[in-house]
């Protein structure tokens, strides 16, 4: 009988256990999720984070040059037409550049848009310093309205010397669904 | 059937409910592993007539047979049904009807559990196969169901698909509890961890892969049922998450299941592969240690699923290194089976047959396995039916050979009578034979460029199609042989002694055949 009781507690104890560590891996799938970022964020993995700078850039390292190229796309359940004003450019590590983006919106209601970007090669995002971009805030436009839209930018004059050439790309996403009508009515 | 048989069981009671309902409110190890057992034949059943479904509309190029869609439904339901439904079901299966027997205990740990981890297996596949016939169709994302496929693009009856998904995870891992306690908690004295037959040994490891990953599954199920239906944004770049993030998660669920799927073959095979040579294992302890490195190595490599997706040279590397360093305990594995074998005095009954056909063709799909994670070759073969073909050489001809050598083997201790050795021949060969006309040719189908997942191709490929297709339908209709097979052996048939192969090893054996309804009532003593 006492066999019987102890087998019975040791089951128990096991179990909790058990237990325990599915609760944590359970846990440990969402933990992915800020991990993941932060891991991103550290290490330039994916191309996707953006360097904010507060202060243009002031040291220019006039010795070479690196072209940026500008790509765009909508997402699908987005009509605008969106391109970059400036195809590419030339710029010296350090130098501080203005680019435009134009947006139109076609169709009769008004539409939020936001813009995710993207670098290529991803390690180059840790060295693409914004100090101002459209993608910082999430555009309204009116039916029918165009916009230009800025970004402020410059490259880190600590750039590998093996990345002469580096993508930006910028994918709009319609998030009208998303907004509440209060942040509607703000941003418009 | 076995009804007034059991000797030697005063003080526990034989009598069960009559019909049905000695099947629904079972406890007993032995019916639960049958249930499983007959479950997952039922839904290889069922996963197969879909993979012919595929195969008929592959087998010219252009669309004849079924929509795009619908193809899409029956490559994804395919691959989750095989899956979720028929090769891990019958590993659970063989671990209920075997572990108690292997290691003297009188049933599994936690009977009640048991029968709940059954019996909510039947309701998970009844919502994913109900969903094929909603309006939309059922899931079509591939059964890696990748976001945004599975998010913004997939059909209104997806949340069906994650709740079956949460309810076979559940199931697994209360069956994987149990197995995890029985093994812990319920051996016989004198019963060490280094006396445990490799059977046990694998399907513990297996037990803890499955208690560490699944939950990691169900996160992912779960995020995606909010990024579909609740605006959440974890895998929506529009709202800060990232679809690679889905691959990273999937995958580090994606590749230990993997080996949740092969662990307990090599347990299988390291039972079967002595019992015909008439030798002791070659190095048992090299097995155990094997097996455990594998299982380690498997949280390392999930990133090999990804080389195309633009990870830095660094992360490919790392990842392509670790993968390689799997073939190391694998090969040891396949050396010491191969050892046991050496001067052996071999005798080929079936269940020997396919655990032979087993290292064979494994080891072919462990090959171009090793090739798949280069990452350079892998920039050519990824999504292409080179990787159909790897997949279904380390599944088919991997696990559900050893499930079919498993069958067999134990067959005469299940049913007290030993099956017919000339079907059981005949269903290996036909199985060999055709299995290998299916699979093989993918492979060149896949260098030469054929995407995987689509339901038309370019017209050079038709050729070789067209013999996979036709090794496909005689794959399929092989596997009937082994339904007559197994019916017939339950019917009747020459009466199995207790240890009907000569040179098998283990408690199991010394327990009458059919085994009775209760195991070892008083525990063996183990030397």
């Amino acid at each position: 009988m006492t066999e019987q009781t102890s087998l019975a507690q040791k089951n128990k104890r096991l179990i909790v256990r058990l237990f325990s560590i599915i609760g944590v891996m359970f846990c440990f799938g969402f933990a992915l999720v800020p991990l993941y970022d932060v891991f991103c964020e550290f290490t330039g993995l994916n191309g996707r984070n953006v360097v904010r700078s507060e202060a243009p850039s002031t040291l220019i390292d006039t010795s070479r040059t690196v072209r940026i190229e500008f790509t765009t796309s909508v997402a699908p359940g987005m009509p605008w037409r969106f391109k970059p004003v400036t195809k590419a450019i030339d710029v010296h590590p350090g130098e501080n550049k203005v680019v435009k983006f134009s947006a139109f919106n076609p169709t009769k209601h008004k539409i939020i848009g936001q813009a995710i970007p993207s670098v290529s090669p991803g390690l180059a995002s840790l060295y693409l310093n914004k100090t101002e971009c459209f993608c910082f805030n999430q555009q309204p436009l009116n039916a029918g309205e165009n916009v230009e839209m800025g970004l402020v930018f410059f490259i880190s004059p600590d750039l590998p010397e093996h990345i002469k050439t580096m993508t930006l790309s910028y994918t709009l996403f319609n998030v009208s669904d998303s907004v509440s009508p209060p942040e509607i009515a703000a941003l418009f | 059937m076995n009804t007034t048989t059991t000797a030697d069981s005063h003080e526990h009671h034989d009598h069960k409910p009559k019909g049905i309902m000695r099947w629904i409110l079972t406890t007993n190890h032995k019916d639960i592993g049958s249930l499983y057992l007959m479950f997952s034949f039922l839904m290889f059943i069922i996963g197969g007539a879909m993979a012919m479904v595929i195969r008929a509309e592959l087998y010219q190029p252009g669309l004849q047979i079924v929509e795009p869609n619908f193809f899409n439904q029956m490559t994804t339901v395919h691959g989750l049904i095989m899956v979720f439904g028929a090769v891990m079901p019958a590993f659970t299966g063989l671990a209920n009807w075997l572990i108690p027997m292997m290691i003297g205990a009188p049933d599994m740990a936690l009977p009640r559990m048991n029968n709940w981890s059954f019996w909510i297996l039947p309701m998970a596949f009844t919502i994913l196969l109900s969903s094929l016939f909603m309006e939309g169709g059922g899931p079509n994302f591939g059964w890696t169901f990748y976001a945004p496929l599975s998010t913004t693009y997939a059909p209104d009856s997806t949340a069906l698909f994650v709740f079956a998904i949460h309810i076979m995870g559940i199931s697994s891992i209360l069956g994987a509890i149990n197995v995890v306690v029985t093994i812990i908690n319920m051996r016989a004295p004198g019963m060490t961890y280094m006396k445990m037959p490799l059977f046990v040994w694998t399907w513990l490891i297996t037990a803890f892969l499955l208690i560490a990953v699944m939950p990691v599954l169900a996160a992912t199920v779960t995020m995606v049922l909010t990024d579909k239906y609740f605006g959440t944004s974890f895998f929506a770049a529009a709202g800060g998450g990232d679809p690679v993030l889905f691959q990273h998660i999937f995958w580090f669920f994606g590749h230990p299941e993997v080996y949740i799927m092969i662990l307990p073959s090599f347990g299988i095979i390291s039972a079967i592969v002595p019992t015909f040579s008439r030798k002791k294992l070659f190095g048992y302890s090299s097995m155990v240690y094997a097996t455990s490195s594998i299982a380690l190595l498997s949280f390392l490599v999930w990133a090999h699923h990804m080389f195309t997706t633009g990870m830095p040279v660094a992360a490919e590397l790392f990842f392509m290194y670790c993968t390689m360093l799997i073939s190391v305990p694998t090969g040891v594995k396949v050396f010491n089976w191969v050892a046991t074998m050496w001067r052996g005095s071999l005798t080929f009954e079936t269940p020997m047959l396919f655990a032979i056909a087993f290292i064979v063709l494994f080891s072919i799909g462990g090959f171009s396995g090793l090739m798949l994670a280069i990452t350079p070759a892998d920039f050519q073969y990824h999504d292409t039916y080179f990787v159909v073909a790897h997949f279904h050489y380390v599944l088919v001809t991997g696990a559900i050979f050893s499930i079919m050598a498993a069958a067999y083997y134990w067959l005469p201790k299940w049913t007290g009578y030993m099956y017919d050795e000339r079907l059981g021949k005949l269903h290996f060969w036909t199985s060999v034979i055709s299995v290998n006309v299916l699979f093989f040719p993918m492979h060149f189908l896949g260098l030469a460029g054929m995407p995987r997942r689509v339901p038309d191709y370019a017209l050079q490929f038709a050729d070789f199609n067209q013999l996979v297709s036709i090794g496909g339908f005689a794959f399929g209709l092989s596997q009937l042989i082994f339904l007559v097979v197994v019916i017939k052996c339950a019917r009747g048939g020459e009466k199995a002694p207790a240890k009907p192969w000569e040179g098998a090893e283990g408690l199991e054996w010394d327990m009458p055949s059919p085994a009775p309804y209760h195991s070892h009532t008083t525990p063996p003593r183990v030397k």
